[in-house]
């Protein structure tokens, strides 16, 4: 039972970690306005996304299905407890959804700068508000379980509150850079334009500072508080340095974790100083997915509580009182060795559709352009 | 989770903004499912047969498509994330058994879908026809997957099978997947579903292309399409009906409280009649107002019996036996909803008392305590109800709308044999009535399904999940202003983009497709 909540909780992390990579959609989505300078070259900069923009949203989706199947728990006490704050995210993910189809089509009641302006929400407000929650993984959340898990959140602010907590924003905005920075790589890896490229390699620079700036901040914080430690009578209590131990207790984890921010410098910076080099992305993308997979991992292994009660500590969620079933986690398993089939296709898929850069001929010639 | 009851106006508003987002969902999931098959199908036409005339048809259904899509994606991830936000002690009480197929959902039918609608969208000049081809089956089949794992999901809340309760975790959890996805009621549930959205799309084809007939333009492409149409929305309209039957049967059995709503039927019995059409009213002879007289009614004798069990003699409870008590057509006793309620009371209490007892570590207790609790589980929901009467759903709402759901139905057969007979003569355009029809059935396709969905779900209330869950139990506790807030939100937002929608969507119809032959 131990392995398959270990399995699952890996495998959350991963689709963690490929959300907050594809999250440079947002990222790009706040930057239409700063580096494109004309409607044509808006227009790219949208259609470079507008073929990503879909990937993002099913990922989100289907880390919400996974959490639900795996770790029902999580999803009905974060839910259902932090009501308004993941509506405001939905809300900002359901304006997204139709803006790319509708915003340059005739007939679409709002104009197409109000899609615009729906992107960039979505950009701002999206990114934001999942670091934040993601923060709230290590800060802790104001709810207590009663008898049957049913959840009571202690907080009249419903998840808003996230927001009041300095790490929490330091995580959220951390995010919202580091989307913008991988959307500057990206369009330099995918748009064929000299003026966007070096536009976009300034703001790879202008973003890259304050998100490294506000992630070891974040960082700082939570390796000298408190964490949240399962003892070994299964109750949680407050451990000093607990984040940092487990840093320590898994030299593998913090190996991945060193590679991933290894990975994700050397993109950015290769890609500041040397000319003409588009590859930034992969080097970037692939070092945050193993450096999210490795913080997720901070939070839930280790006998630790991924998902805290600061009011209630033991009604605090680990990945061993949250989980499914052995069945259903075994089932589910199953399922899960479909993934590489999955990922198979997509790469073969995008490899088919990404051969070459995409240019502003490309999307005036493109009948479905957005 | 099971012990609070909730205010009325949290439960009332939760239910209207979960209805809210799942009609406006429902309105553009059926034409993806069954528009994704039609493109592959005209497409698939155009690689074998060389026609550019196939192509251009293609061409110009995939742009409704996609502006049909982008809003139904929008929609649907309210719809996922809800059952946490505004339901989630029922998240926790089935999560074990419901999270699986929306997981499986989105590993194996989103990806597959985004990924290859992105292809469809843009990969006409960027990779091989073949390669486009196999692109765009793949999204049919994408959205189909899709389609059936959320129905299998909603199949197992109508009857709840594959899983045992656990009163430790206070849930239920899983022990048959196979039992789960090949349900009688998962079976026809998506069968049901899925072949009636084929006829809705085959609606919208015909409809809009005889809008070109009407204005006598792109006459080719109009007949094309319509003669396709026509021929899948035969063959989808009888599947529909025959997998209608099916679930019927299905309902009678698993869900005979629904069943009775539907018809309107107090008093049931053997050879019970099928109701046509009548009006219910308020009677002050009846014990509730739930209850509805039927005036006016036409009937067609022993025909409930027959739907519901291919007999003509067989039995069919009526509301009132059903809150008295009854021996179904399959020789099981049910005994009357107010013992019922007492056994589901006796549950409630045997499980508080097993949990202290484990707490106390009284084994004994514990173990006497979970045989009562066993004993008594099926009728766990009702310990929740605060009268039998609370069991039965809006007869009129449920009655209206299977009558306008099976008249819409039978509207159909007519217009599809009607178009594909004077298509294939060619004569479509010279009886003007024809392609008027077909344009009246657009809406009324799109109001047949959402009645489809109310029989459905209206049709199963109290129930959440039938007979274990009560809706007023399973709904998030927090305060009513919130949800208020959050639906009118949503309500805006979808109307507004519905309107969006439509006009971008008559935008292009005008348009037309890019080049007539």
């Amino acid at each position: 039972m131990e392995f398959l909540q270990h399995y699952w909780w890996i495998l959350i992390s991963l689709l963690g970690g490929l959300l907050v990579f594809l999250l440079f959609v947002q990222g790009g989505q706040t930057l239409l306005y700063t580096i494109a300078k004309t409607e044509d070259e808006r227009n790219v900069l949208v259609n470079s996304l507008g073929r990503k923009w879909e990937f993002t949203f099913t990922t989100l989706v289907v880390f919400g299905g996974a959490f639900f199947a795996s770790f029902p728990l999580f999803y009905s006490t974060s839910f259902g407890g932090a009501y308004l704050a993941w509506m405001v995210v939905l809300f900002c993910f359901v304006i997204q959804a139709v803006s790319y189809e509708y915003r340059r089509k005739a007939g679409n009641l709002l104009g197409e700068r109000t899609y615009n302006v729906f992107l960039i929400i979505n950009g701002v407000i999206g990114t934001i508000c999942i670091g934040a929650v993601v923060g709230s993984f290590f800060t802790g959340n104001p709810f207590q379980l009663g008898e049957m898990n049913d959840v009571n959140w202690m907080s009249p602010w419903r998840g808003i509150e996230v927001l009041f907590n300095f790490a929490n924003i330091c995580l959220g905005l951390a995010i919202f850079f580091l989307a913008r920075t991988l959307a500057s790589l990206y369009f330099m890896n995918n748009i064929k334009h000299n003026a966007i490229y070096e536009r976009s390699k300034k703001q790879v620079l202008y973003n890259s500072v304050p998100f490294v700036i506000l992630l070891l901040v974040f960082l700082g914080i939570i390796l000298t508080s408190k964490g949240y430690a399962i003892m070994e009578d299964k109750s949680i209590q407050l451990v000093q340095y607990k984040y940092f131990y487990n840093l320590l207790e898994m030299p593998l984890n913090t190996l991945i974790l060193l590679i991933g921010v290894v990975g994700v410098l050397f993109g950015i910076i290769k890609s500041i100083i040397k000319p003409h080099w588009r590859k930034g992305i992969w080097f970037s993308g692939t070092g945050i997915v193993l450096a999210v997979i490795a913080l997720f991992i901070v939070a839930g292994f280790n006998n630790t509580a991924f998902y805290p009660s600061y009011t209630d500590l033991n009604s605090s969620l680990t990945i061993y009182n949250a989980s499914s079933s052995y069945y259903t986690l075994k089932t589910m398993a199953y399922v899960s060795l479909v993934s590489p089939l999955v990922i198979a296709y997509i790469f073969y898929a995008w490899r088919a559709l990404n051969k070459k850069q995409i240019d502003i001929q490309d999307v005036q010639d493109d009948h479905h352009a957005y | 989770m099971l012990l609070d009851l909730t205010t009325t106006t949290l439960v009332e508003w939760s239910r209207w903004q979960f209805a809210m987002t799942a009609i406006y969902h429902y309105m553009f999931v059926p034409l993806t499912l069954g528009l994704a098959l039609m493109l592959a199908i005209m497409e698939t036409m155009w690689v074998k047969t060389g026609d550019k005339s196939w192509l251009n048809a293609t061409k110009f259904w995939m742009k409704l498509f996609g502006i049909n899509f982008a809003i139904g994606v929008a929609t649907g991830l309210i719809l996922e994330f809800q059952f946490g936000t505004n339901w989630s002690n029922y998240s926790w009480f089935v999560g074990d058994i419901f999270g699986a197929p929306l997981a499986i959902e989105g590993i194996i039918a989103f990806f597959l879908e985004s990924t290859f609608v992105a292809v469809m969208f843009f990969g006409w000049n960027k990779v091989s026809k073949r390669f486009h081809l196999v692109s765009t089956w793949m999204v049919f089949v994408g959205a189909n997957i899709s389609a059936l794992w959320i129905l299998v999901a909603n199949a197992w809340m109508q009857n709840p099978v594959g899983m045992e309760f656990n009163p430790i975790t206070a849930r239920n959890e899983m022990d048959n997947f196979w039992a789960i996805l090949f349900s009688p009621t998962a079976i026809s549930k998506f069968t049901h579903t899925v072949t009636s959205a084929y006829t809705l799309s085959a609606c919208f084809v015909v409809g809009v292309s005889s809008w070109f007939i009407l204005k006598k333009r792109n006459l080719e492409f109009a007949r094309k399409s319509i003669m396709l149409a026509s021929v899948f929305g035969l063959i989808s309209i009888i599947l529909t009906i025959y997998t209608g039957d099916s679930s019927a049967q299905d309902v009678t059995k698993t869900q005979p409280m629904k069943f009775a709503a539907m018809e309107g039927l107090n008093e049931g019995g053997r050879g019970a009649a099928f109701t046509v059409i009548g009006l219910p009213v308020n009677d002050p002879s009846l014990p509730t107002d739930k209850m509805k007289k039927m005036e006016y009614a036409i009937h067609v004798p022993k025909m409930l019996s027959f739907l519901g069990y291919h007999d003509f003699n067989a039995y069919i409870p009526g509301i009132q036996n059903i809150l008295d008590g009854y021996t179904s057509q399959s020789g099981v006793t049910y005994p009357s909803l107010e013992q019922r309620m007492a056994n589901g009371r006796t549950a409630i209490d045997a499980l508080k008392t097993y949990k202290q007892a484990v707490k106390e570590e009284n084994q004994i207790l514990a173990d006497s305590t979970l045989q009562v609790f066993k004993a008594n589980y099926s009728d766990f929901g009702y310990g929740y109800l605060n009268s039998p009467y609370d069991a039965i759903p809006h007869v009129p709402l449920v009655f209206y709308s299977f009558r306008i759901m099976v008249g819409l139905g039978m509207l159909f057969v007519l217009l599809f044999a009607v178009s594909l007979w004077y298509a294939k003569k060619r004569k479509f355009e010279k009886f003007k009535l024809i392609p008027y029809l077909a344009l009246f059935c657009v809406p009324m396709a799109y109001i047949a399904s959402q009645c489809g969905w109310i029989v459905a779900e209206v049709g199963r209330q109290p129930w959440v999940v039938q007979d274990l869950m009560p809706t007023n139990v399973a709904v998030t506790k927090i305060a009513s202003n919130w949800v208020i807030t959050t639906f009118w939100m949503f309500a805006i937002l979808f109307t507004i983009l519905l309107i969006a929608e439509l006009k971008i969507m008559f935008h292009q119809i005008k348009k037309g497709p890019e080049t007539d032959n």
